[in-house]
């Protein structure tokens, strides 16, 4: 038994503990936000939050998260209103959306770090997140517009 | 439930009915224009299956459901098609409620999204259903209040009687509006009253994008599902001969491991029923991981296949093809194509005297160009839901085009369409790939021999490797001066595996008199598909870099250039069926010159490129600016003007075009899948090069044409031109010209190709 405690939920798995901790998400837990693109940590689309961390789901085993805190997607916010959820749909940044979860939560990392994140801090916290569609200027745009709400809230 | 049926034109009609509960809820049914050929580079499919059909719904308490038809990729279909109901509606956007229409080949029709057509075929059919429920609504309300209907003005699903003050909501006329006929003939809207329609509106399924809740294919579960994984071969022209399931049948979670055939000798195929591999090879088990990794103790035994047949039918014809069962190099292809290149060709088009032209000409300007197969790397892998039994089946996923796919479903399922459902899940990308059903059929034959609902997943790895590749081009152009360095000729003869992408009527067809156009094509095992404006992403590619190089060697500005050959084309057309408007390209390229500051000194820093190019009724062209950024060309800026006719949501048509400019530099500057003896080289994003975050442009400006004409499409025109200007401004970087795609990342190399050489 390993126990979990995701998006401040606790949870008791009887999983292989080699198990990627994306597919106990996904296929054991049932929580589908976290995506899964490449399952080499080469794309991004599966970042969660790991005792704060962002990291690659798809290669990081669900035994290394035992005992720990993780943070999908899903747990991001109380009410979907997370400076960067706020700001994707300020600018509409969307467009098939699958890479979205992953980007959001590297970014967020980014965000809770550097409050006043320039170009480079953007570009690389966010090369490891690849956008087919090619969403990455509006991304890009969205963090720092975000940053600004941030600003803008803790004052 | 009543219904009235008004046939509207020859091909529409409109029926409304009453909900039950109360309400009212038209629906439509279209049939759009019969097209070209069914091929998988004119879809069209065959017009039994193209009656498309939607609904409004207006329930009494004033909701407001819209129907999307169509599946959405990315091009945000789910918001702009019920746009333009809620146009002529008149309803409140921010309160209606848009739902994913289900699929239904005999009563709903082919459904599908690709060849930037979603926009194009609903414009008219979805405004006439709104501005039918409006008119039925207040003719409802003329009644009630006995007043004429001419008296009533309508804003955000309120009637408005302005005389006796009376205002009632659309809910309350709804019931009493259902019982009335459909009216005919309905007038829409002029550009000039739009009000939803050319105003941006959000992607209305944002919130649940980014806040991670199951909206794709691979999120689809239900209780008691399996997971299914296909090992296909390892190489194109391989095939299974044995395996040992000993190992992974006894990993946890494992179920079963057995083969399946696709398709039974002589299978007559579809249009869009490529698979790549035949025998299958599946590991079903409870978990996604389980299987993964059960997988990896397979010991197979894959042998030559030899060459096949494929059947395809279809059309009341029959057609047998022969797959060479070659295992093919990316070294050897080139050598074949260098090959073919010099024997005779398909003549596609030819104007005047091209022959004697060139043999008089003072100067010859010949250049050949090169692009190797793409994968099209959709972030969410290939997968489909299954649940078939032996009365009915259930599947659901992400699929471009479900009205192809079904049809051979019911074959190989042996049940009838109308037992077949298929839901329409939001694809995680598509760009031609899921237009192809192969891995529906898979699961469904997969989920019949389990009994048991399963999804089945390509790994990353499964579907880089799989093919449906945009195919591999090549082109040689040549131009011929005479000794005023004035175009007298023009040549293109372009090849490819297994296709060329001449498209022979357009420009500079019709701009010079002498004109020859010709194609020739290898076949090959390795599978193909659409992929983002197919043909057009290499020809823009060529052609724009070739008539770059042809200003130059003329000494003209490349823009001028062009706008000097549409120019002839206005007062001189040469030949027939030049498929462009001139009017529209010279548009383009004026709005793009005017907009980049071209030929402005404060520029002058930046190494400039421009490409125009007309794909799918629509226009683009882009201005690139390349500076050097740590030791690597950096596309900083892009500047782009787009006719594409009437905008429907301004800034989603913005972010497509920026998705598009950023895709097409990630292609033209790295994309590339090549292979070894069958194999694909590349198998996921560590050695298939996916452009990232700090590439994208720090600027993209979209400029699109204002007019009125009715929308043409998006999706796909502004890629093309986007690899022509990158390989033009490239060229102004190092004055070097780039023949061979992936600019920057090992470029096909041609090994015996001597005509690239400056001949002056
Ligand atoms: S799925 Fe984990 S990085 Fe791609
Ligand atoms: S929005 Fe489609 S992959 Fe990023």
């Amino acid at each position: 038994m390993l126990k979990l405690t995701i998006n401040k939920k606790v949870y008791n798995l009887d999983i292989d503990p080699e198990t990627p901790l994306l597919w106990a998400l996904r296929d054991v837990i049932g929580l589908v936000g976290t995506k899964y693109g490449c399952g080499m940590a080469q794309c991004g689309a599966c970042v969660v939050h790991l005792n704060g961390e962002a990291v690659r789901s798809c290669v990081t085993r669900v035994s290394r998260a035992a005992g720990k805190e993780v943070v999908t997607i899903e747990g991001l916010s109380d009410n979907n209103d997370h400076p960067l959820q706020q700001a994707w749909l300020e600018l509409d940044v969307s467009q098939c959306g699958y890479c979205q979860a992953g980007q959001i939560m590297s970014a967020a990392v980014l965000l809770r770090e550097n409050k006043n994140p320039t170009d480079k801090d953007i570009n690389s916290a966010m090369e490891g997140n690849i956008c087919r569609c090619g969403t990455y200027l509006r991304i890009h745009k969205a963090i720092q517009l975000a940053a600004d709400i941030q600003r803008k809230g803790s004052k | 439930m009543e219904q009235t049926r008004t046939t509207h034109s020859r091909r529409s009609f409109l029926k409304s009915s009453l909900l039950a509960g109360g309400g009212l809820m038209i629906s439509f049914s279209w049939l759009p224009k019969a097209g070209q050929a069914n091929t998988p580079h004119h879809p069209v499919a065959p017009e039994a299956w193209n009656e498309l059909t939607g609904y409004v719904r207006i329930y009494p308490d004033n909701s407001i459901t819209i129907l999307n038809p169509n599946p959405e990729f990315g091009q945000n279909v789910m918001t702009s098609l019920p746009m333009m109901v809620a146009e002529e509606l008149e309803a409140d956007w921010k309160k209606i409620v848009v739902e994913m229409g289900p699929h239904d080949s005999t009563k709903l029709g082919a459904q599908f999204t690709g060849g930037s057509n979603s926009v194009r075929m609903y414009w008219r059919p979805l405004r006439e259903a709104g501005a039918a429920a409006r008119q039925m609504l207040l003719q409802a309300a003329a009644e009630s209040w006995s007043v004429p209907i001419e008296e009533l003005t309508t804003r955000a699903a309120i009637i408005y009687h302005e005389k006796t003050g009376k205002s009632g909501t659309y809910g309350s006329f709804a019931s009493k509006a259902a019982t009335l006929p459909v009216p005919k003939g309905m007038k829409l809207k002029a550009p000039k009253d739009f009000k939803v329609v050319r105003n941006s509106q959000k992607n209305v399924e944002g919130i649940k994008i980014v806040s991670g809740q199951p909206l794709f294919g691979i999120d689809y579960k239900v209780d008691g599902m399996l997971i299914a994984m296909i090992q296909h071969p390892p190489a194109f022209g391989m095939k299974l001969k044995s395996f040992d399931a000993t190992q992974t049948l006894k990993m946890p979670g494992i179920k079963d491991v057995f083969t399946l055939k696709l398709y039974e000798e002589g299978f007559e195929q579809g249009g869009f029923d490529t698979r790549s591999f035949n025998d299958l090879l599946v590991v079903v088990g409870n978990t996604t991981w389980e299987v993964m990794n059960a997988r990896k103790k397979l010991i197979v035994d894959w042998v030559p296949a030899g060459d096949t047949k494929d059947t395809f039918g279809g059309r009341g014809t029959k057609r047998e093809v022969t797959v060479p069962g070659a295992l093919e190099s990316t070294t050897a292809q080139l050598a074949k194509m260098e090959e073919y290149a010099q024997k005779p060709a398909q003549q596609l088009r030819k104007d005047g005297d091209p022959e004697t032209a060139f043999k008089n000409a003072a100067q010859i300007i010949e250049r050949t160009y090169n692009a190797p197969f793409l994968a099209h790397n959709c972030m969410e892998p290939m997968n489909f839901f299954a649940h078939v039994t032996a009365e009915k089946a259930l599947l659901a996923g992400p699929l471009q085009a479900p009205g192809w796919s079904e049809p051979t479903l019911a074959k190989l399922l042996q049940l009838p369409a109308e037992k077949i459902e298929i839901q329409m899940t939001r694809m995680g990308g598509g760009f031609g790939r899921r237009a192809y059903g192969h891995y529906l059929y898979e699961v469904a034959l997969i989920a019949k021999k389990v009994q048991a609902p399963v999804k089945l997943i390509y790994t990353r790895e499964d579907d880089m490797t799989y093919g449906i590749y945009r195919p591999m081009y090549t082109a040689t152009y040549r131009a011929a001066l005479d000794a005023n360095k004035k175009l007298i000729a023009f040549h293109v003869k372009g090849g490819g595996i297994p296709e060329h992408a001449i498209h022979a009527n357009r420009f500079p067809a019709g701009a010079v008199d002498n004109y020859l156009a010709e194609g020739w094509q290898i076949p090959s095992n390795i599978t193909i598909g659409a992929f983002r404006a197919p043909r057009s992403n290499f020809n823009a590619a060529a052609e724009q870099s070739f008539l770059d190089e042809l200003a130059e060697a003329m000494g003209k500005d490349p823009i001028d250039f062009r706008l000097e050959l549409l120019q002839k084309v206005k007062e001189k057309p040469v030949g027939r069926n030049n498929e462009y408007d001139v009017d529209r390209y010279t548009g383009i390229l004026k709005l793009v010159k005017e907009k980049s500051g071209w030929g402005k000194p404060e520029n002058n820093k930046y190494n400039r490129g421009v490409a125009a190019y007309f794909c799918h009724n629509s226009y683009a062209a882009h201005v690139v600016d390349i500076v050097m950024r740590n030791n690597r060309p950096y596309v900083e800026r892009v500047y782009s003007a787009i006719d594409c006719g009437i905008v429907i949501n301004p800034d989603a048509a913005t972010n497509m075009v920026e998705g598009a400019v950023i895709d097409g530099i990630g292609n033209a500057f790295y994309g590339k899948l090549s292979h070894k003896d069958g194999a694909a080289e590349q198998s996921n994003f560590h050695n298939y090069r996916m452009i990232r975050h700090s590439e994208a442009p720090a600027k993209i400006e979209v400029h699109f044409v204002q007019n009125d004409i009715d929308p043409t499409g998006l999706g796909e025109p502004p890629f093309p031109p986007v690899f022509g200007a990158v390989a033009n401004a490239l060229y102004k970087l190092n004055k070097k010209r780039h023949y061979n795609q992936p600019y920057l990342n090992n470029p096909l190399q041609s090994g015996t190709v001597t005509n690239n050489k400056k001949p002056f």
